[in-house]
């Protein structure tokens, strides 16, 4: 187990970068704690998977250090930093039975065979692979397959951190929520440090204390699956996290009051005082769930036309455009739901400001 | 299903049947047909029933020729098999010397079977050959070497062909199976602190099984029906100590004009080829199964 540092990381996978955009990770500084669990979220092509063979050793950065528990090991192989990865299709050693599977890191660090085979149980137990134990690897279903490489990514308990790339995209919706829970489960027994990568916001806010926005290359954001939604940092960790995303308009300021196309809707003092000091384009952000719908007018409330509404069961949402920008709001399944013209009012301390696509702060 | 009142479609089958039966099944047929007689001329022919099988079962050339046969097929899959796997493990992935590397060895595979036999008597000629002249200048052997001269001289040069114009074949198949492994599983070993040895056995070799199969068959039954090569270095000589079953087949039935002796001998033939094809892709394709129950 350890600490795991980056230190100035940058890589591009071309020979000489020039430009920004040549970078698959821009420079990143950031901290993974003993034991802690994260969940790194972001849309394809964002640069996870990349991080994630950057701590693992599989690829090594064009610039800047990778550390554990303060050393620096960033010339070292996979093999020489004790570390787990799962990949996200199951890669198998079809020729050997599912124990010889689970045992294979071990024996090839030259762990003795009670040492082995009491580990294999452990896991074979938490994944629900001992009856398979015996049977070839090759012939079981994706399900197990997959189960049998967390299995392998699991049966060192002295790693420094065990490493999923989105390890679930094969398994099936019951089971993976199943699979989920257990993999929770064993951080919270063996304390290992695990790093998870995934696009899907949920897997993300379910299995992390610690949840690392990427964007392009660059960490937006970390923090609590709470703070992600209550105070996305960056314009891109408000659309995409939550269910909807969040709405975005693009404004002025004028004194206390935010000015959206000659519509005046009201700011937390706070919010306006650092909004004045902000540079570049300013944009005024609210969750859809934050917003509130009258179906008369309102003090404070901003007239709109209705346009849609899309019932999901437990809540409802509501599509409505303001000058030709569309806003979301959810609201609860029984609340009354306006027909042609709706009020909406933006509680102050939820409506935030953006400068620049980044949370005024 | 509903049944159809007329049967016409299966005039679309008829053109297949018509070239499988000039192709294959009249040829055979007639071979059956000549096994079963003895053939003084044109129109002139005694039916004798099965007694060119057993003339020819009784053989001792055939059996002779038959045992050259079997150790010279072995010999060129022990070979060229784990040459042609090394070959391909030792070939660069991708660049340049990729490609160079793939046409340098697709060159051996173009050439006609008679010229590389031609190539292969100057190659070892003792006045002229490079190879001739030179392992005679170094004077290690008794006999100055000349293919000719002696049979093991004879056999060493026709595996040395043999091996320089087949074994491509399997470093392709093999390159081709192993540049078809994912990434990921020289990831995960990596991971799993596998070694490369440990790599080769589990992950390459078991992913190569497929190619491999189709190494093995080819190159046995194209081993086993070697007549081109062998017969434009060696002629089946000196003596009969190169004499394969296909040149044995050939001295008998136009060198001799032995028609019926030698088509029950192409019958036994075919069949020898038809079994040990059978038996090796049957325990190619068991090896490493699953076993389904504990």
């Amino acid at each position: 187990m350890a600490r795991i540092e980056f230190d100035q990381i940058a890589h591009s996978y071309y020979p000489n970068p020039t430009v920004a955009s040549d970078y698959a990770l821009k420079e990143i500084n950031t901290l993974w704690e003993d034991g802690g669990a994260y969940a790194l979220l972001g849309p394809s092509g964002c640069g996870k998977t990349t991080l994630l063979n950057v701590i693992s050793g599989l690829l090594k950065p064009s610039k800047g250090r990778v550390l554990y528990d303060g050393i620096d090991v960033t010339d070292l192989p996979p093999e020489k930093r004790n570390i787990a990865q799962v990949f996200q299709f199951p890669v198998l050693y079809d020729t050997m039975t599912v124990f010889d599977n689970l045992a294979f890191p071990l024996r090839n660090r030259g762990f003795n065979n009670t040492d082995t085979t009491r580990r294999v149980h452990e896991v074979a137990d938490i994944l629900d692979l001992t009856p398979d134990l015996k049977r070839k690897a090759a012939g079981l279903s994706a399900d197990a397959k997959q189960k049998i490489s967390l299995g392998r990514g699991l049966v060192r308990s002295d790693v420094a951190a065990v490493l999923f790339d989105e390890p679930l995209t094969v398994i099936d919706p019951h089971l993976k929520w199943h699979l989920r829970r257990k993999l929770k489960e064993i951080h919270e027994q063996l304390k290992l440090t695990m790093i998870y990568v995934t696009h899907d916001q949920v897997e993300a806010l379910t299995f992390a204390d610690q949840v690392i926005v990427m964007y392009e290359g660059e960490i937006v954001q970390v923090g609590t699956p709470e703070a992600l939604v209550e105070n996305p940092r960056h314009k891109f960790v408000g659309y995409f996290i939550g269910s909807p995303g969040m709405n975005f308009l693009p404004c002025t300021l004028e004194g206390q009051n935010a000015r959206v196309d000659g519509v005046t809707i009201a700011l937390d003092p706070e919010t306006a005082a650092l909004g004045a000091k902000a540079r570049g384009m300013l944009e005024l952000g609210i969750r859809p769930m934050h917003m509130e719908v009258h179906g008369s007018p309102v003090d404070g409330g901003v007239p709109v036309t209705m346009k849609t509404v899309e019932d999901q069961g437990s809540f409802k949402i509501l599509t409505s455009a303001l000058n030709g920008h569309t806003l979301l709001s959810r609201v609860p399944e029984g609340h009354p739901v306006p027909e042609k013209q709706a009020w909406l009012k933006f509680p102050p301390q939820r409506t935030k400001l953006f400068a620049d696509e980044r949370l005024i702060r | 299903m509903e049944k159809w009142a007329d049967n016409k479609a299966w005039f679309l089958v008829l053109p297949v049947f018509v070239v499988v039966a000039f192709s294959a099944i009249i040829p055979l047929m007639t071979v059956v047909n000549y096994s079963l007689q003895d053939i003084f001329g044109p129109g002139n022919a005694v039916f004798v029933g099965t007694e060119w099988f057993k003339e020819m079962l009784t053989d001792t050339r055939l059996h002779d020729a038959l045992g050259r046969q079997f150790i010279f097929s072995s010999l060129v899959l022990m070979i060229e098999i784990p040459l042609g796997i090394l070959i391909a493990l030792a070939m660069p992935k991708k660049g340049w010397g990729a490609s160079a590397s793939l046409v340098t060895l697709a060159i051996p595979l173009l050439i006609p079977w008679n010229v590389i036999g031609t190539i292969w008597i100057i190659f070892t000629r003792p006045d002229i050959g490079l190879f001739g002249v030179g392992i005679n200048s170094l004077n290690l052997l008794d006999v100055p070497f000349d293919h000719t001269a002696r049979p093991s001289y004879a056999w060493v040069t026709l595996m040395a062909m043999e091996v320089w114009h087949w074994t491509p074949l399997v470093a392709l198949l093999c390159y081709a199976g192993l540049r078809a492994i994912p990434e990921a599983y020289y990831q995960a070993a990596k991971i799993d602190g596998a070694s490369s040895w440990a790599v080769f056995r589990y992950i390459q070799l078991p992913k190569m099984r497929g190619v491999l199969t189709i190494a093995i068959l080819l190159r046995w039954m194209d081993s086993f029906l070697i007549y081109a090569e062998p017969f434009a270095l060696t002629g089946g000589g000196p003596g009969n100590s190169t004499t394969f079953l296909s040149i044995y087949l050939v001295k008998l039935a136009t060198g001799q004009f032995d028609l019926g002796p030698a088509a029950a001998f192409s019958l036994i033939y075919f069949l020898i080829v038809l079994l040990f094809c059978f038996i090796f892709y049957q325990a190619l394709l068991n090896v490493g199964k699953g076993e389904k129950t504990s």
